[in-house]
């Protein structure tokens, strides 16, 4: 099939970008969207132009890496995909295709699609962990059973992959839906509860301070998220935050 | 260059870890705080090794290529993580694990290494917990099991098909507590391009700002590279694009001697190739077998009438269908190990009955499992007289509760829905057992270089057994590096830190510069994409699934005439002093390029079949592997000397003091 790009380009952080547009001849549907982008850069690299860079790694829905805006939408059109995931089949021949970096002001234009995400790491880094240590001797696995129902809500609030499409759906850029995906997952475990209070106050400040927007509750994160990740964690958070701020 | 040394403890095996902690050296704590550790690689033993040593009190800098530490390709392994905790009571024990792991591997790796291995898996678990790691659990609160390939227990620990993100997700969440205490400085969208030798000991690295194309200069007392296996010299893979062997590479060609590379896992369970666009392939993880069943066609005008699109499988009645797995090794069935499952599926497609277009896949069928499921689940629920389709609903449930994510990632490539019709898989390029050689301390023929997870050679000989390489990177980064690297550094207490001014590091950088303008001065007739695919044809075809010594030949030569056409003619667009991913691909492939030789050099100078290396010139009447102990019971350490096809053979006899060697059977 024929398809016609409108492709964001931009040198680095300091210059302004812009549209370019590409047009693509013989286009397999069983095309992954991001092999669509190796022809489209395999061309211009034959024509002694610089490719389009954009962030991917394992192209299979799992790392997180891929970050484009496509048609207005973070992953673009296929509901629970990553832009990996998404084939080609999601569009008709002679479809015109506007592909973006995500946007936020905490996650700056690298070049091209490519942003930097580097505030995710920071949220983590203020508390998304627990306080035990690798080398040591924890009590045996099975010593604190764990309702299965409990296990099952954590482990859905950890298959968040850390992409950033929450950020780039939401009208304010905020963060919500990530941290507390990660805070969720350590709350609803007898093992995260122990430094409950001081985490989320710590990585609730950590997200402030990134300069990501507060919650209005629209839902357009839990819409977007390549993993379903629910907007309960959001109010878990909440709660979580609630309860620590009034312990202080 | 010395004699390899495995500094394998003495004593009985079950004792020579305990052993061997006892008696190594330690280094205070007040002197920890004066050492520096590299560590290269984010994934579960660079994650696990850095978050170790830096709250033992090592000031550690880690590097990874991506964006985040998190993203390692660790993060995309579905099915589990072995260890011998026996909760299920099925007769598991840490001598069977170990066991399971040295047949599973032909009998081609250390015994002490792999006992060591088998010994802290349970520790691993404990771990993890304690860290929040959310695996799959039973009604009763306690850890689920399952079971893979080649093993008669259920020892498999999980997370639905997410164990690999979650325990990678665990490491970097240590990571990050020491990341914050400001123990490890985390160097991102970095590359190591260089090892630095000073006075033959690792002593830095040279790396690249991916962002910004500057190289930097970074010093430390001991350089860890856990920078993954190298499948990617295939082009095609189940690995992550960045996914490559340079620092593996790099130190290879300073001295750090590079063990059986030949030796490469081939999954039997991917989704096939689609077409010529393709960048990569997608596993579809081995816990699929356990209820998944594979077949193929009886007849070959079936399979030919199924891939004209005039038969479907589901049209085929049971006595038509052939269960070769189950025919051929009935005591294991599906769950024969990878190498068996994988030689298999490649003997019915060359046989003529491979059922999709290019003829290259077989049926993974759910059908059975989906009923019985559902049966069962009908008769708890008191459903005694549910019809069919109420039973097949109710097991659609189950499987869609166990194995949900994989079939869904498989709809969206294959666009079928594998509820209804059987998954269609062929084998792909998946592991490395090959890799950097190491001691039984992990450290590498380079002094103070060391190599952990899929980056070294030694606890899964010639073939992998599913769910041990969650367990190998973990192991290896929590419960043995912490403790053998401190052999090393009690020499360096005094050293204080290591000068980046000193002229080994301006050598290397100047190599560096070099090597970098080189590339970017290729006449630019064909892109860097256009080399990877075709050194991934000469590898497949001709160090792939069989080789046999007129294609290794062959391949040796084309491998060469190709790095020499690269050389020549890569065009890469961009400027070298700013991000420039193509400049980054052409570095890859080059040293894939040479990594390429020495691989086949390596499956031509090893006249036997073993694991994943099966030679067509050995093998069994039946087609079995044919090994050859006798002459082959070593490990094939290499030593760089210029050229790759150069390089000069070491040995590492393998000493089995505690199991017998036998032929593999899984019938």
């Amino acid at each position: 099939m024929k398809i016609h790009l409108n492709v964001w380009r931009q040198k680095n952080a300091q210059t302004n970008g812009k549209f370019e547009t590409y047009d693509l001849d013989n286009i397999s549907e069983d095309m992954s969207f991001l092999e669509m982008l190796d022809v489209l850069n395999e061309g211009l690299i034959n024509e002694g132009k610089e490719p389009v860079v954009f962030d991917h790694d394992c192209r299979e829905g799992i790392c997180g890496t891929c970050s484009m805006v496509i048609n207005g939408k973070p992953h673009g059109p296929q509901k629970l995909t990553t832009t990996c995931q998404l084939h080609m089949r999601s569009f008709k021949d002679g479809d015109h295709i506007t592909i973006e970096p995500f946007r936020a002001g905490a996650f700056p234009v690298i070049k091209d699609l490519m942003v930097d995400r580097s505030a995710f790491d920071r949220i983590q880094q203020a508390g998304g962990y627990i306080s035990v240590n690798t080398s040591g001797r924890p009590v045996d696995a099975n010593a604190i059973p764990i309702e299965k129902d409990k296990a099952d809500a954590s482990f859905n609030a950890a298959t968040c992959i850390g992409c950033g499409a929450c950020v780039a759906a939401c009208k304010n850029a905020s963060a919500m839906l990530f941290t507390s995906a990660k805070v969720s997952q350590y709350a609803l475990l007898p093992q995260g509860r122990v430094e409950a209070t001081t985490r989320v106050l710590n990585m609730v400040k950590q997200m402030d301070l990134e300069g990501f927007g507060n919650c209005t509750n629209t839902g357009a994160c839990e819409i977007e998220c390549p993993k379903g990740i629910s907007l309960e964690n959001i109010a878990r958070l909440n709660r979580e935050y609630l309860s620590a701020s009034i312990k202080g | 260059m010395a004699k390899l040394e495995s500094r394998v403890p003495n004593g009985p095996l079950a004792e020579k870890w305990s052993k061997h902690k006892n008696d190594i050296r330690l280094v205070n704590p007040a002197n920890k705080r004066n050492i520096d550790i590299i560590v290269i690689g984010t994934g579960l033993a660079g994650a696990s090794a850095s978050a170790s040593l830096a709250e033992l009190g090592y000031n550690v800098k880690t590097f990874c290529y991506q964006d985040s530490p998190r993203r390692a390709h660790s993060i995309a392994a579905q099915g589990g993580v072995n260890a011998a905790k026996n909760y299920q009571g099925d007769g598991d024990s840490v001598y069977r694990l170990f066991y399971d792991t040295i047949k599973g591997g032909d009998y081609r790796s250390r015994e002490a290494n792999v006992h060591r291995l088998a010994e802290v898996s349970t520790n691993i678990i404990d771990q993890c917990v304690a860290q929040g790691v959310p695996f799959a659990r039973e009604y009763g609160g306690l850890l689920d099991n399952r079971s893979f390939g080649g093993v008669q227990v259920s020892r498999t620990f999980y997370a639905k098909g997410q164990t690999g993100q979650q325990l990678l997700l665990g490491a970097y969440s240590a990571m990050n507590r020491q990341i914050q205490r400001g123990k490890i400085k985390s160097y991102t969208r970095h590359e190591m391009l260089d090892l630095v030798l000073v006075d033959g000991k690792a002593r830095g690295i040279i790396a690249r700002n991916l962002v910004t194309g500057e190289l930097e200069r970074h010093s430390a007392h001991a350089v860890v590279l856990a920078t993954g296996g190298y499948g990617n010299v295939f082009y095609l893979s189940t690995y992550c694009m960045g996914a490559n062997v340079m620092a593996a590479w790099r130190a290879h060609r300073r001295g750090a001697h590079f063990a059986n590379p030949c030796f490469t896992q081939i999954h039997p369970t991917c989704i096939p190739v689609s077409g010529d666009h393709q960048s990569k392939l997608t596993l579809m993880s081995e816990s699929l077998r356990n209820d998944g069943r594979i077949w193929v066609p009886k007849k070959l005008e079936d399979a030919k009438a199924i891939r004209e699109g005039k038969l479907k499988p589901t049209d085929l009645a049971e006595e038509d269908r052939d269960y070769y797995l189950e025919r051929r090794y009935p005591a294991f069935g599906n769950l024969v190990p990878r190498d068996v499952a994988s030689r298999a599926a490649k003997e019915r497609c060359d046989a003529g009955f491979g059922v999709n277009k290019t003829g290259e896949a077989v049926y993974l069928d759910f059908d059975s499992a989906i009923m019985r499921y559902g049966r069962e689940k009908a008769n708890t629920m008191g459903l005694k007289d549910a019809d069919d389709k109420k039973v097949r609903a109710l097991g659609e449930e189950i499987v869609e509760a166990k194995y949900g994510n994989l079939f869904q990632m498989y709809e969206k490539i294959v666009n079928e829905n594998p509820y209804k019709t059987p998954m269609k898989i062929y084998p792909a390029v998946h592991y490395a057992m090959g890799g950097l050689w190491v001691d039984y301390n992990l450290m590498t023929t380079i002094p103070g270089c060391y190599a952990a997870g899929e980056a070294n050679f030694s606890d899964h000989g010639a073939n992998r057994l599913g769910a041990s390489a969650l367990m190998q990177g973990l192991a290896d980064g929590y419960f043995v590096l912490p403790y053998t690297i401190g052999d090393y550094l009690a020499e360096d207490i005094q050293t204080g830190s290591i000068s980046t001014d000193l002229p080994e590091f301006e050598a290397a950088e100047k190599e560096v510069k070099e090597r970098l303008e080189k590339l970017m001065s290729g006449s630019g007739k064909h892109s860097v994409d256009y080399y990877h695919k075709k050194l991934g044809k000469i590898m497949w075809n001709k160090c792939g699934m069989s080789r046999n010594e007129q294609g290794l030949k062959e391949a040796i030569k084309e491998i060469a005439d190709l790095r020499e056409d690269f050389y020549k003619n890569v065009r890469i667009p961009g400027e070298l002093n700013a991000m420039n991913s193509e400049l980054e691909k052409a570095h890859r492939v080059a040293d894939f390029l040479e990594l390429g030789e020495l691989f086949a050099v390596d499956a031509l100078n090893r006249n036997e079949s073993c694991g994943g290396h099966f030679r067509e010139e050995y093998q069994t009447e039946e087609g079995e592997a044919l090994r050859d102990d006798e002459n082959y019971r070593y490990v094939a350490a290499w030593e760089y000397t210029g050229v790759p096809s150069g390089a000069k053979l070491h040995k590492e006899e393998l000493v089995y003091e505690n199991i017998e060697l036998k032929t593999r059977s899984y019938k």
